[in-house]
Order: C-alpha cells, then structure tokens, then sequence
C-alpha cells in the first residue's frame, strides 16, 4: 500500500500560507465579507458573547437560590423582581440566541459549504444579511433584558430599556398586563426569528443547488441531513412565531381582544400559537445537535457510521413529528381531556427516532477503534445526558405523571439535560471537532479531555438533584422556597459553580490555541467528509479544484501518519 | 410539622390522595423503564470503549447496517412506549371522572394568594377538606393564569381568567400539605403560598361553622385588616399611601375626595359601604370603573369590620378609646392579624 498527501496536492507552498483568515485584513474586511466561514466567526463571537451573558446569569441565579428567602439582594419585593428579571434573561437570551442560533450559525455556516464541496453557500449577501439581523436584535434584546435586571438590582433605569418579566415564554395575559418592557422584548426576538428564516433557507438552497458530484441525497454527510431537517423547521415554524409576538404586540397595544377573556379572546389560545413554534423549536436544537454527533462518534471510532439511511431517516421523522406535539406543553391548562390523550400519544412516537439515533451511535461503536479525544469525550458526555433527558421526557409524555412534575424542576432539569445536555455537549463537541479547521491551530489536548470531564460532573451535580427537588413538589421559577427543598437547590448550585469552571477552562484552551497552539494537520482526525480534504484553515474558495465526494464514512481510506500528526489519503 | 415529612420516599412525597397510588404506580412503572434503558446504554457504552479502545494493528469492523436488528430496536421501544402512554391515560382518565355527589368550593386566584370560598359563604385563604370525601374545586382567576399545585395529592389544574377549570380529589390521609401556584404569574409567584389540612370528617362541619363565623368574634378594625388581604382588596388598593388601581386606603377616611365627574364627597361609612355595593357610582377621579360589585358577597359585620380597618388607616380620624384589653382574643394579640390566615397559620418562611 503506498500513501500518499493527495488532499490539494495542486497549491504552491505559497498558496497553501494565504487562507480566508489572512487573505485581507483590516475590521472593514471582516464586517462587510461575503465568505461563509467569516460569518461562521462573526457568528462565533456574538453568540460566545450571549453565552457568557446567559451563564453569567446561571451562576446568578442558582447563587440566588442557595438559601431560601433574599440572598443577593435583602429587600424581598425587590429581590423577587430581580430573580424573575434574572430568569428572563438567563431563559430568552440562551433560548434565542444561544441555543437555536449555536450550530447552525457558527459551525453549519463554516462547515456546511465546504462539506458540499462549495466555495460558499447559496446566497451570500443574505447570509451577511442574516448574521445583521441576528446582532441587531440580538443587541435590541440584551438592551432590554439587561437594563430591566439592573434597575431590579440597583434601582437605576438605563434609557430605553424597562426590563422583561415574562419568562421567555412570554404567557398571557401576564405578558399583556405586566409593566414591563414586553414590546421592544417581542420586537427584539422577532428581528432574531428572522435571521433564524434566512438561515434555513439559505442552507436548503445550498443542499439542493451545490452539491458536489457523487453526492447523492444518501451520501450526503448526517450533519447535513439534520441541518436539512433543522432549516425546514426553520423556515415553517419561525414564522408562526413571529405572528404570535405580533399578535402579542397588537393585544397590549391596541387592546385587540385576541388573548383578553374580558374581550372575548382566549388567554390558552397564545400558548398554543407560542408551543406551535416553541415545540419545535426544541428539535431546531437537538436536531444539529444530533448530526455533529453521528460525525463524531464514527470518525473517533474509526468505523463506517452504522444505519445511515435510519438516523438520515428519524431527523427526518423528528422534524416532521415535532410540529404536532405542541399540546404537551399544555395537559393542565384546562383543554380538553380528548385533546390531551391525543397530543400524548404523539409526543410518544417522537421518542422513537430519538431512541433510535442513540442506539446506532452505540452500535458505530461496536467493533470500531475508539479514540477518547475531547470531542469524543464530549460526544459520549451527549449520549448520557441526551438519554436521561429523552427517558425522564417519558414521565412528561405520560398523562397521570406528567399532571404531578408539570411546571416543576423536574422540567426544569428534564429540558435541561435535552436542550442543554445535548446542544451544549454536541457544541463543544462540534467545536472542538472542527477547531484546527477553523483556525489551523491544534488546542491543548490534556486540558481540553480535563475541562470535558468538569462540565460533564457539574452538569450532572446541577441538574440530577432537580429532578429529585421537582418530583417532590419544587414549582420552578420561584424566587424563594420552602426550607425542605434548600438540600437540592444547593447541590443544585455548587454544581453550577463546577460546570461554570470546566467552561472556562474549555475558553482558556480556545485562547491558548489561538495564541500558541501548534499548526493543525488538513486531517488530524482522518474524517472522510470534504472538509478535511483542504487546507487547514481553508483558504478563501475552500478548495482549488471542485472535490469529488463518495462515502462520508468510508474512513478506512485513511491512514494516520505520524510524521505530520495527522492522517492521509491511503492511494486506492 | 408538615406531613409531607414521615412518608415520603426518595422520589415522591408522601400520597394522600385517591389516586395518589395510581400516579405513582406509574411513575415508578416508568423509572423502572428508565433505569433498565440507562445502565444498558452505560453498560454498552462503557464496555464498547474498553473493548473496542484504539490499539495500534487492530482494523476496525467495516459493518454499516443491520437491518433486523435496527428493526428490533425500532418495533420494541414503540411497543415500551405504548405501554406507558397506555398506563398515564387510564391514570388520566380517573382523574377527569368524578363521582356523584361532589363537595364543591369555588377558588379564586389572585396576584398573590388564593381565596376558597364554601358552600356557607366563607371564604378563606387555605384550603380546608374533609378526608374522604370527594372534593371538586372551581377555579377561576382574577387577573392572570395561576396552577393549582398540591404534591401530596399528585394534582395540578390552571385557573385561567375567563374560564372555569375543575378538578376532583379524594384525600385519603389527615393532616397539613403544600400548595403551590406553579404556573409564573409575577413578582410574588414564590409567595402564593397555601396549606391544604385535611379534616376528620366528622369534625369538618364544625370547623367550617366556627370559621364562617370569624369576624364576627375579632374586633371589627382587625377583622376588615384581615378580610382586605383574604379578599382581594391588596390587589388594588395600597394602605401605605402609594399609588395602584384604586385609591389608596391611608389618610381617606374624613377627607373629601373629587370624583370623576367634577363633584365631590365625603369618604365617611356611607360612601365606602356604597363603593363596595355599587363600585361604579361614585369613581374616584384619575381611577378607572374596574372594582367589582361586594354585593351578597360581604356580610353586614363584615363591611363594617372593613370601615373599620380603613378607619384606622386615618391619621386625623380618632379612635374611639381601646377596648378593655382582656376582652381581646390572646392570639391577636402577639402579631399583626394580616400575617394570620383565618384557618391557621402559615409557616411559609
């Protein structure tokens, strides 16, 4: 067998030194570029930006609650308007621009042209157009939010602002009677929603226009399917969404009459519009989530991703399931029984292609070759997390239960370790998957398996104990508690502390590569999907001659050689 | 203490409901599932790294599909989770059929409290039952949606302005349980605080009768202290002088108030008894026509106990000297009788 570096084997040593990072320079540059992969890290920043924000106010609140009654601040009344600012915040701002926007936009935008084989995607200007819109509202919205917790905390009103202390959920008539800032809020997450259509669409047309030769719709690598399945949510759901604020925006406006039973509107009828967005908004999450991890799992085990046709197939089902299961959110509403029983029965069968998925990462594990690299340990770290998130969903999902831990932290941690433990986990698993990629820099392998395992043990410390705190009775969004559940919550907030130390421990590492990581090999990992077939960072058109696909798993093609710490094409 | 504290279990809090059983058989129906499906994920999980761990020499399996066995691991968990589902709907299902011959009280929920109101016309700020006895609340709310929580029945409903919701429960266990507002309504959402006690049956009918009968037995400036805050008038109207829906009820009493359509009147007993009869006659000005009638809903003794109270609100208005101390009631005496609910106190920290 003779090996060869056949990747580009075409560029000069003097082309291979220019890539997208380096090819122009100046803010200017990077402000008005049309190059997926500057997006991707304009993207990176704002939304690392809001994740910051939202865990700062984790730690925050959990610290609010580590003793009952006022903690941080000693007036109750205030202390009260404080917490329930605070929860807003954290809940909005990790809902709207962390979670939803994190894969997608950071690492779909960098990764998804060059897995196509594409020099970018299918419209450029829009994607520019979108990463606007998201930091418009994004700042619009943090405006808001922030300056309302301020003047909770400190008394001092900041222009424009007001604050928001609905919960992200935004429920009526609360949010149609509470004084604060709901407008400009909703206004704020509308823009947001439509940076999240521009995405999706963009990506469809990008997967039905660009795809290389060879790739038909079943080689399509799965983070491309689940990011397919990911922007038809997108582009259906988000809409509904941005009606419902509008609608919200009329109600408290102009008193239209819609959600105010003294007007003949309906108070249930707003949480159905906000859960036929908000349902499957969850899968908007997971589904990405989901699709880094089916390339993680094979390229670590070095083994063929087994059942591919059955994970393309259940992102597909769970897109499609996702839309008709909004009733759940609402068993103790007062809808009717019948009702009930139905959307039950529904949320069900989305756990199916759920279980699914996991059983088939299990099995690409079987018989493979398993390297416990960071995003490996991450990946693993998603598996548990996301099946005791999936499994504790069946107490929600069953009628007799769910009347008992609805609204308590037993949900609170349930759509914890879903939302979090999987988009969260599969993010820095993506992450540092893709980081030489992006920035050709290898981080500190030690440090990175180090800082997997503390967020792996807080996660756990913090949200395990809730489950047990809500099937006890714990209500969630309370400001204050009864003595007896004091144990939990802190538990509960220690392991906050510990998650948030094994984050900034992942961010040193990040800085550090940056600064001092070694070169990046264009394969350290010897993955078989395009983008480990060009340069490592890409330069500017991703690939100097269009790349041919086959088989995104077909990783026995390639060979580790340790001369330049990475792996090469094995000549057929 | 609470009974919450001598049988409850890791997992659950003590039952003491009639159905209470029937949820938590199939909460623990479906942690068994759970915990069989967890430590087989682990178990393979942990065994696969182990023994599939990365030795240099060693090929990996080329295997990629496996259609029977995907099967299996598709047909089977659909059969698990029909189960389930089939277990919470009959559970469900008890729930939403009530027997004959209910014992009803009509709940109303309030930013932040809740008022029970019986069948005799009392109403009070906890919820008094009868063990036994099947129970059926109405609930309604005056402002925003609140949830109706007791752990110790295993029963959550939504009181949703507009609307009445029921629910139906049997306590099958004496004693003293939480109960919640679970859904997010607000500033004081973790204040909206009850306790549910359960009653000996044979000793509720007499509880209720000496209950309804409470503010006849205070005297009447304490007993209006205690029916603004059990009836909902905190919700609107401040005693401390600052602003809110209606009028603030400090410094009123004697003054002359200029009302919405230019005239004025003097706020003495025959006003305030008129605003809680016929709220929109006489709107104070700068306030919008929003209270609802107290019509049939007040007792005499209790309007007057309300003058009262508002009465000594009034700095220039001069009580009447004190009553001779003995005669009153020894329980008032150490605390503030709006920290009192009428049915026992509140231990809510």
């Amino acid at each position: 067998m003779t090996i060869a570096t056949t990747a580009s084997p075409e560029l000069e040593p003097a082309a291979r030194s220019r890539n997208y990072l380096n090819q122009t320079r100046g803010l200017r540059s990077w402000l008005i570029t049309l190059d997926h992969k500057r997006i991707g890290i304009l993207y990176m920043v704002a939304i690392l930006g809001a994740f910051f924000l939202g865990g700062v106010f984790a730690v925050l609140l959990r610290t609010e609650l580590i003793s009952p009654g006022p903690t941080l601040i000693k007036d109750p009344v205030r202390a009260w308007d404080f917490y329930n600012h605070m929860f807003t915040l954290h809940g909005a701002v990790m809902t709207f621009m962390f979670i939803i926007p994190a894969i997608p936009a950071i690492l779909g935008n960098f990764v998804l042209p060059i897995m196509l084989g594409a020099k970018d995607v299918a419209f450029p200007r829009l994607n520019l157009l979108s990463f606007y819109l998201y930091a418009f509202g994004g700042v619009f919205f943090v405006w808001v939010l922030l300056s309302g917790v301020i003047e909770s905390a400190f008394g001092i009103k900041l222009y424009g602002g007001g604050g928001l202390d609905t919960g992200w959920t935004f429920y009526t008539p609360y949010s149609t009677s509470t004084s604060s800032a709901v407008v400009p809020a909703v206004l704020g997450a509308f823009i947001l929603g439509f940076s999240s259509i521009l995405t999706g669409l963009n990506f469809i047309a990008s997967m039905h226009m660009l795809r290389p030769k060879g790739m038909t719709w079943f080689r399509m690598p799965l983070f491309l399917w689940a990011l397919y399945g990911t922007s038809a949510i997108q582009i259906l759901a988000t809409p509904v969404l941005a009606i419902t604020l509008l609608l919200l925006v009329a109600e408290r406006t102009l008193g239209v009459g819609i959600f105010d039973p003294a007007l003949g509107g309906d108070p249930v009828l707003f949480q159905h519009f906000f859960w036929f967005y908000s349902h499957p908004a969850v899968y908007i999450m997971i589904l990405p989530a989901m699709g880094i991890i089916s390339e993680v799992v094979s390229v670590f085990s070095r083994k063929h991703i087994f059942g591919y046709s059955f994970i393309a197939m259940s992102s597909i089902a769970i897109a499609l399931l996702g839309f008709l299961v909004w009733g759940h959110h609402m068993f103790t509403s007062g809808q009717s029984p019948v009702a009930n029983a139905i959307f039950s029965l529904l949320t069900f069968t989305v756990s199916i292609p759920s279980a699914i998925k996991v059983f088939n990462w299990l099995a690409t594990m079987h018989g493979g070759s398993i390297q416990l690299k960071t995003p490996m340990l991450y990946a693993i770290g998603f598996i548990m997390l996301f099946s005791i998130g999936g499994l504790t969903g069946l107490f929600l999902g069953s009628l007799a239960t769910d009347i008992h831990v609805h609204d308590t932290y037993f949900v609170v941690a349930h759509f914890h370790y879903v939302m979090m433990g999987s988009t969260l986990f599969a993010f820095l698993a993506g992450m540092h998957y893709w980081w030489p990629k992006i920035f050709g820099k290898m981080y500190n392998e030690y440090l990175g398996r180090l800082a997997a395992l503390v967020v792996f043990v807080g996660f756990n410390l913090t949200f395990m104990v809730q489950f047990i705190a809500g099937a006890h009775g714990m209500p969630r969004r309370y400001a204050n508690y009864l003595d007896e559940f004091t144990i939990y919550h802190q538990i509960s907030t220690i392991g906050s502390y510990v998650m948030a130390a094994g984050l900034v421990m992942v961010a040193i590492n990040w800085l550090d590569s940056l600064v001092r990581g070694r070169p990046a090999p264009e394969n350290p990992w010897g993955g078989n999907t395009l983008e480990w077939q060009t340069t490592s960072p890409p330069p500017t058109e991703n690939f100097a001659r269009t790349p041919t696909a086959d088989d995104p798993y077909a990783l026995h093609k390639w060979r580790y050689d340790a001369s330049i710490e990475g792996y090469v094409k094995v000549a057929e | 203490m609470l009974g919450q504290s001598s049988e409850s279990s890791f997992w659950l809090p003590v039952n003491a409901s009639s159905y209470g059983g029937e949820v938590d058989w199939v909460f623990y129906f479906i942690y068994g599932v759970c915990v069989v499906m967890m430590v087989l994920i682990v178990v393979l999980a942990v065994l696969f790294i182990w023994r599939y761990r990365h030795r240099p020499g060693v090929e990996p399996s080329r295997l990629s599909h496996n259609t029977p066995l995907e099967l299996t691991w598709t047909i089977i968990p659909t059969i698990v989770v029909g189960f389930i589902f089939y277990f919470g709907f009959v559970g469900f299902l008890n729930m939403n059929t009530p027997p004959r011959n209910l014992y009803e009280i009509n709940v109303t929920a309030f930013k932040w409290g809740w008022a029970f109101q019986y069948p005799n016309g009392h109403v009070d700020q906890n919820l008094h039952i009868p063990r036994d006895r099947p129970v059926r609340l109405i609930l309604s709310s005056q402002d925003v949606i609140h949830s109706l929580y007791i752990p110790a029945f295993r029963i959550k409903k939504d009181a949703v302005p507009g609307r009445y919701n029921k629910m139906w429960f049997k306590a099958t266990k004496e004693g003293e349980y939480h109960l919640f507002c679970a859904e997010y309504c607000g500033t004081k959402h973790s204040e909206m605080y009850a306790k549910v006690i359960v009653h000996d049956p044979t000793q509720f009918a007499a509880w209720l009768e000496e209950a309804a009968n409470w503010a006849a037995k205070l005297p009447p400036a304490e007993a209006g202290q205690k029916l603004y805050s059990v009836r909902g008038c905190a919700q609107c109207h401040t005693v401390d002088g600052s602003g809110g829906i209606g009028p603030s009820f400090k410094n009123i009493f004697g003054e002359s108030q200029k009302l919405r359509d230019g005239s004025s009147v003097l706020v003495d007993e025959d006003y305030i008894r008129n605003s809680l009869m016929n709220p929109g006659s006489q709107i104070v000005a700068g306030f919008e026509n929003v209270m609802p009638t107290y019509k049939g809903r007040l007792k005499d003794v209790e309007i007057t106990a309300l003058i009262e109270y508002i009465k000594s609100l009034s700095e220039h208005y001069e009580a009447p000297p004190a009553a001779v101390e003995e005669s009153a009631p020894e329980e008032n005496a150490t605390q503030p009788a709006a920290q009192h609910s009428t049915g026992g106190e509140n231990t809510k920290p």
